[in-house]
């Protein structure tokens, strides 16, 4: 049941994938001032989606286990983050692949780079510390504790990064996709892009869910055998 | 009340440890006044910029030397299981916390005051034309940066590599605190008060100590007890 | 209503149970000694008892309440495996430290009784930096005395202690249980142990395997009972 669903997502995931590059690399005309670069925006601002959402996932699952104290709830911790670290990377790396092209640098300290650049290490540094600790209950416990400050953090940078962009303007502001402003077409494609990498998303935490529960389960087994 | 009578029982103690041999607030202000000295070189003192980057500066410096006192504080207890002895006392993890943040608080404080006129003479700034702001800035920030320091020094006490961990998480929480306090540190050195368009810095710094603050003394005992 | 109540007391690291099904409880006034191998469990049964961590299943009741409660834990004394005392602050200071925070009217009175009773009255100004290893052990039994408790939790006590300082906890548990406190200890030291023990208890791989009164037998030969129930 459960390896159907995984499966079920992940082709679901890949079909709309498929269908959207189509769309993206063949549907969509160049863009006027961008050239044939603007495509990347199809895959740069879902990413932040999925990693906010991956994010808040963490954040909520990591109140649900000091609460509850279940392990599910953990597992899908460290996994939700996982993810939202790989997008939190591929977003800053679309984005300075996207400003090299476009305007000739590879960085910017534009609001949601600079934002994305905090969480990458903000959540680097949960992984890191659930690597130093080695009881699976205290791991457990005191990432959850973290997770919920981290998530805290990455919202009010959110919002100072961008009173400190409007008093500090950078030189370039990412591309903004206000309501309004952009083509009916392109907003669709964007939400179709986060519903597929989103669905691709998916399988990939329950793997790792079910690689951490594993995990723990060799644990104990082997603490078994020592007793032996 | 007992709350309050516990809370400055652990700071009373923090402190008086810590200035009876002062290692901590030595390392703290020596390690200050190197950085004040690498900056040093690092730009051209005399130019017209310092004016600008005065409170990235100083708030780099504060910091980075904080860091020093901010380790200490659960590490303190590590030694000869005091810190167990502390949580299986009638103290609540509440008040063992907000202790210890008060004790770092008024330590990190004293390193500050310390520094500022070093800063001043070093720099060539006059920084004394918005004393009663400054004050307050430094006491916000001071605060917001000892909470989430202190917090995260009892997440990490029993890890190996605490030291080398803590910056790596603390700083870039920090970082909406810091920009506010640089942002306003620069306007009221330059000799103006805080108002219109600051004020939102002050906003945030304020909400910045008190989220971080409620969000700390509420998990700050499921920490503690394993 | 006995003194320590424990019920279906599991504990969990990861997946593995470090402690299984544990139950038993203390009546007032008597003196339970835990045995077990290292690894069996003792000790993190006796830091749930005080109150550094919390059970994952079952219940844990000292003097009636959750043995995380304030008012437990105020009258509670412990000794752990470390000294649990400030190297930077002197004897007294050390003493009216925990008297504020166990909540004591009179810290320094009681600092000073405690003091005098472990006979470290004459470096009560002393830093504990500077003590030798026997005075550190007898100011970490002070202070766990310190506030009257009413339940004593010690973990391998007699472990650190040097003769004289064995002879001196002995002295006060002894003086403690006569007064109706209730004294739980886990312990290697099976002789020093089992002379205090009212109850015996074994512990061996997370279960306890043996609860019951202290027979003569086992004074007279304290490795019978690792023989009859230790080995699996």
């Amino acid at each position: 049941m459960r390896e159907k669903l995984l499966y079920g997502l992940a082709l679901a995931g890949g079909l709309l994938l498929v269908r959207n590059l189509y769309v993206i690399l063949l549907g969509f005309e160049n863009e006027a001032s961008q050239g044939a670069i603007y495509r990347i925006i199809f895959f740069h601002v879902p990413c932040w989606f999925i990693c906010f959402s991956a994010y808040a996932l963490a954040g909520g699952s990591s109140i649900l286990y000091l609460w509850k104290r279940k392990t599910i709830f953990d597992d899908l911790a460290v996994s939700a983050v996982e993810v939202g670290v790989v997008f939190t990377a591929i977003g800053l790396l679309t984005g300075s692949i996207w400003g090299r092209i476009i305007w000739g640098i590879w960085w910017t300290w534009g609001p949601r780079l600079t934002w994305a650049f905090i969480c990458l290490l903000i959540y680097l540094g949960y992984l890191m510390l659930r690597r130093a600790i080695e009881d699976p209950t205290e791991r457990a416990k005191n990432s959850a504790v973290l997770c919920i400050f981290a998530f805290t953090s990455v919202v009010i940078t959110y919002k100072a990064i961008d009173w400190w962009r409007t008093q500090h303007p950078g030189a370039v502001l990412s591309f903004r996709t206000g309501g309004g402003n952009i083509e009916p077409a392109w907003e669709y494609m964007l939400l179709f892009n986060f519903l597929a990498l989103a669905l691709l998303s998916a399988p990939i935490v329950m793997i790792r869910m079910r690689q951490e529960k594993t995990q723990r389960e060799i644990d104990g087994l082997r603490r078994r055998t020592h007793e032996l | 009340m007992l709350f309050m009578r516990q809370t400055l029982t652990i700071a009373g103690k923090d402190l008086r440890s810590e200035l009876r041999g002062k290692e901590a607030i030595n390392a703290s202000v020596s390690f200050a006044l190197v950085i004040l000295l690498l900056f040093s070189f690092a730009f051209d003192p005399a130019s017209d910029l310092t004016l600008e980057i005065s409170g990235g500066l100083l708030w780099l410096v504060f910091a980075f030397a904080g860091a020093l006192i901010l380790n200490r504080s659960f590490s303190r207890e590590q030694a000869n299981d005091c810190l167990d002895m502390l949580v299986a006392s009638p103290v609540s993890g509440a008040a063992l916390f907000l202790g210890k943040v008060i004790a770092n608080a008024i330590l990190l404080t004293i390193v500050e005051l310390i520094c500022l006129p070093v800063f001043g003479v070093f720099y060539n700034v006059n920084w004394t034309r918005q004393l009663g702001g400054l004050f307050l800035v430094l006491v916000l920030t001071t605060w917001g940066l000892t909470v989430i320091g202190t917090m995260f020094s009892a997440l990490t006490v029993n890890l190996r590599l605490r030291e080398l961990m803590l910056p790596v998480l603390v700083y870039p929480m920090m970082i909406p605190g810091l920009m506010a306090a640089m942002q306003l540190t620069t306007v009221l050195i330059a000799g103006e008060p805080i108002a219109g368009d600051n004020m939102v810095w002050l906003r945030l710094l304020i909400g910045f100590d008190i989220i971080f603050t409620s969000l700390a003394v509420a998990l700050v005992e499921t920490v503690l007890v394993s | 209503m006995p003194a320590v109540d424990v019920e279906d007391l599991w504990k969990y690291y990861g997946d593995y149970p470090a402690l299984r099904k544990v139950t038993f409880n203390v009546e007032a006034g008597s003196c339970m000694a835990m045995l077990g191998r290292n690894g069996a469990g003792k000790t993190t049964l006796l830091r749930i008892l005080c109150g550094l961590s919390n059970p994952a299943r079952g219940q844990v009741k000292l003097l009636g309440a959750h043995s995380r409660s304030p008012g437990t834990r105020a009258r509670t004394g412990i000794i752990g495996h470390g000294i649990g005392i400030y190297d930077e602050l002197s004897a007294i200071e050390n003493l009216k430290l925990f008297g504020r925070l166990y909540g004591l009217d009179d810290p320094a009175a009681a600092a000073n009784r405690w003091l005098e009773r472990t006979g470290l009255d004459h470096v009560k100004d002393g830093l504990v930096r500077e003590f030798s290893r026997g005075m550190r052990q007898r100011l970490a039994v002070a202070r766990a005395f310190l506030h009257d408790p009413k339940v004593m939790l010690l973990d391998e006590p007699f472990t650190a202690l040097d003769d004289r300082a064995i002879e001196m906890l002995q002295s006060l548990l002894r003086d403690a249980l006569a007064s109706g406190c209730t004294v739980l200890m886990s312990t290697h030291q099976l002789r020093e142990a089992l002379e205090l023990a009212t109850h015996v208890g074994l512990i061996n791989r997370g279960r306890l395997v043996y609860t019951g009164g202290r027979t003569e037998r086992m004074l007279a030969d304290p490795g019978w009972l690792y023989r009859e129930y230790g080995e699996t």
